[in-house]
């Protein structure tokens, strides 16, 4: 009885509150679609670091002919030197490599050719000795780059040390600003909602004061007075929640992978399964929102 | 049943108390009428007893419970015990008669067959039957009074508190209204009437509380709306000229207990404080006893 009772005030409060239970479930719908992006990019951020920073490396570039470098004066690095680096690598920095490849100037010059087939750059035709050997260092965890750095910049033979994820970091500077962005719109629009909710239950308790204070005085307890009103806010915002996940995952679903992805093939992306583990979070948070914003206003408006 | 001791309320600091210190004892059973001029206390004496305000001093029982102690989660269930009707009915212009009724019930969680039998039940008893579908606007004002009596009843609360249930109606209306809360004050049910009508204080002759600026300055165990020498215009001794027209009504065999001399005033058992009417001399007017005595006539 009491159920179907609160159930049916439910629904008697939705409908005479229309327009504001359409307000909430907008502005949920835009600040959690916002939440969703901003937990997406990460997500996006974070596999493709996972993804790149397994294939990039440390690069010690080993002296070339005619180097600039102070530690490269006596020319081009000889055996000797290369395997007196190749001894540091593997004595002082053995516990942060875990692979180390050397490449040779006939190695580095086969993969110039792929990209230049004329062999010709900036007008001047290359041949193998125009290059210069390198270690490639993978690294047990990519961060330690300065160790490495510390450790091998400035020996004889090394003209320069390279972490070659510096490539990727200007990609992913903008990737995590995007992020931020998303997320300082998404707070913004988390404390509109709050209040736009607090407000509409506000209202809605106003506009029942008869039906409560009638309530209050045959001693309905405090749950069978305020639930209505609390599950009114919960089921706007969830319904804006589920309106969020439901335009990321279209978003996802058309934009990325049936067009990003079929672009850009050779990066992994945010797929629609994503999106459904972003679900609960969103729809945890709207129901808080709700939750939270609508205990404070009821708190000042229905107590018994 | 409804116990105030030295209760004093005060709405805000520095300003003069709605109650100063009050003692009231209401015993099961009995019917009471709370008068006195508008702003005297008789409302938050009702909110009070209700547990909608809270005293600043004072103790406080209802049914059995020490307010002061009652936890703010008990709140609703002591609510329970206490049914309230309102000058201004206070329904549900949505709803109709019967659904009126049924929301006191369905909102503490009765079952719905509980429901569908409790409710006729009571709709019968405040003489609503076949109005059952009615949306209240549909009805007179005393037809409405009754629905809120009925939703005040239909959980068979030991206490009716009731303030100015008459105030909007006319007095035939009235009548019939109070006849109804005398029939549930016979089933065993307190009810405290806050009222301004004279005329209903007057007719019923039930025990009678005065406040006046928060204070309570008359508790009269059958008395009239006004202590006794209010009622009378100053015009000079009117005693002999009262006197024989009493002898003219009593001769009609009417008028037991409609004027009380100065010995019948208080003592009729129900610990009522002391009178504090003067020692009454028989001055009431000719006219207002003839009333009295023809109304009882009518009655009977």
């Amino acid at each position: 009885m009491r159920l179907q009772f609160i159930a049916s005030e439910v629904a008697q409060g939705l409908r005479r509150n229309l327009s504001m239970v359409v307000s909430i479930i907008l502005v949920t719908f835009v600040s959690l679609a916002f939440v969703g992006a901003a937990a997406l990019l990460r997500q996006q951020v974070d596999s493709l670091k996972g993804q790149w920073y397994d294939l990039v490396e440390v690069t010690v570039d080993l002296c070339p002919r005619g180097s600039l470098e102070a530690t490269c004066a006596t020319g081009e690095a000889t055996d000797a030197t290369i395997a007196d680096v190749r001894n540091t690598i593997d004595t002082e920095l053995g516990h942060a490599v875990s692979a180390v490849y050397f490449e040779s100037k006939e190695q580095r010059f086969d993969d110039f050719m792929a990209d230049h087939q004329d062999g010709v750059f900036e007008g001047t035709q290359l041949t193998a000795d125009d290059m210069q050997a390198a270690f490639r260092l993978q690294l047990n965890d990519p961060e330690k780059f300065e160790v490495v750095s510390n450790v091998l910049t400035g020996r004889d033979g090394v003209e320069n040390v390279w972490d070659q994820r510096a490539v990727f970091q200007p990609l992913f500077t903008a990737l995590n600003r995007g992020s931020l962005l998303a997320a300082g719109l998404a707070v913004v629009m988390l404390t509109t909602a709050a209040l736009l909710i607090s407000t509409t239950i506000r209202l809605s308790a106003v506009s029942r004061r008869r039906e409560t204070g009638i309530m209050k005085l045959v001693g309905a307890s405090n749950t069978v007075i305020q639930l209505p009103f609390l599950l009114e806010g919960v089921i706007a915002a969830v319904t804006g929640a589920l309106l969020a996940a439901g335009g990321l995952w279209l978003a996802v679903r058309y934009v990325i992978t049936d067009w990003l992805a079929q672009s850009v093939s050779f990066v992994s992306y945010v797929n629609t399964g994503n999106v459904v583990g972003l679900l609960p979070l969103l729809v945890g948070i709207a129901a808080a929102l709700a939750l939270v914003s609508s205990v404070v206003s009821l708190s000042r408006h229905t107590r018994v | 049943m409804i116990k105030f001791e030295n209760v004093t309320k005060v709405f805000q600091r520095g300003a003069r108390p709605a109650l100063d210190h009050v003692t009231v004892d209401i015993a099961r059973g009995e019917f009471v009428f709370l008068v006195g001029a508008s702003g005297s206390g008789k409302s938050t004496f009702l909110r009070l007893a209700l547990r909608e305000e809270r005293p600043n001093a004072g103790t406080i029982f209802v049914a059995g419970r020490n307010l002061q102690r009652l936890s703010s989660w008990k709140i609703p269930t002591f609510r329970r015990t206490i049914g309230m009707v309102f000058q201004d009915f206070r329904l549900l212009p949505q709803k109709t008669v019967y659904e009126n009724v049924a929301f006191a019930l369905q909102v503490i969680g009765k079952k719905r067959h509980a429901i569908k039998s409790t409710v006729p039940e009571v709709l019968e008893l405040v003489g609503l039957e076949g109005k059952e579908k009615r949306r209240p606007h549909e009805l007179s004002g005393g037809e409405q009074q009754r629905v809120a009596i009925a939703r005040a009843f239909v959980n068979r609360p030991s206490i009716l508190l009731c303030d100015e249930p008459t105030g909007n109606l006319d007095p035939t209306t009235s009548m019939g209204i109070m006849r109804l809360l005398e029939r549930i004050n016979r089933t065993g049910t307190t009810v405290v009437m806050a009222t301004h009508d004279e005329e209903i204080v007057n007719e019923m002759r039930k025990r009678v509380v005065e406040l006046s600026d928060g204070r309570v300055i008359r508790d009269d165990a059958a008395g009239t709306y006004e202590a006794r020498e209010h009622i009378l215009p100053e015009q000079g001794d009117v005693e002999a000229d009262v006197a024989s027209d009493l002898a003219e009504i009593k001769t009609r065999g009417d008028l037991e207990g409609v004027v009380s001399g100065p010995a019948g005033m208080d003592n009729n058992g129900h610990g009522t404080t002391a009178s504090q009417a003067a020692p009454v001399r028989l001055r009431a007017t000719r006219q207002q006893e003839l009333r009295f005595a023809a109304s009882r006539g009518e009655r009977g």
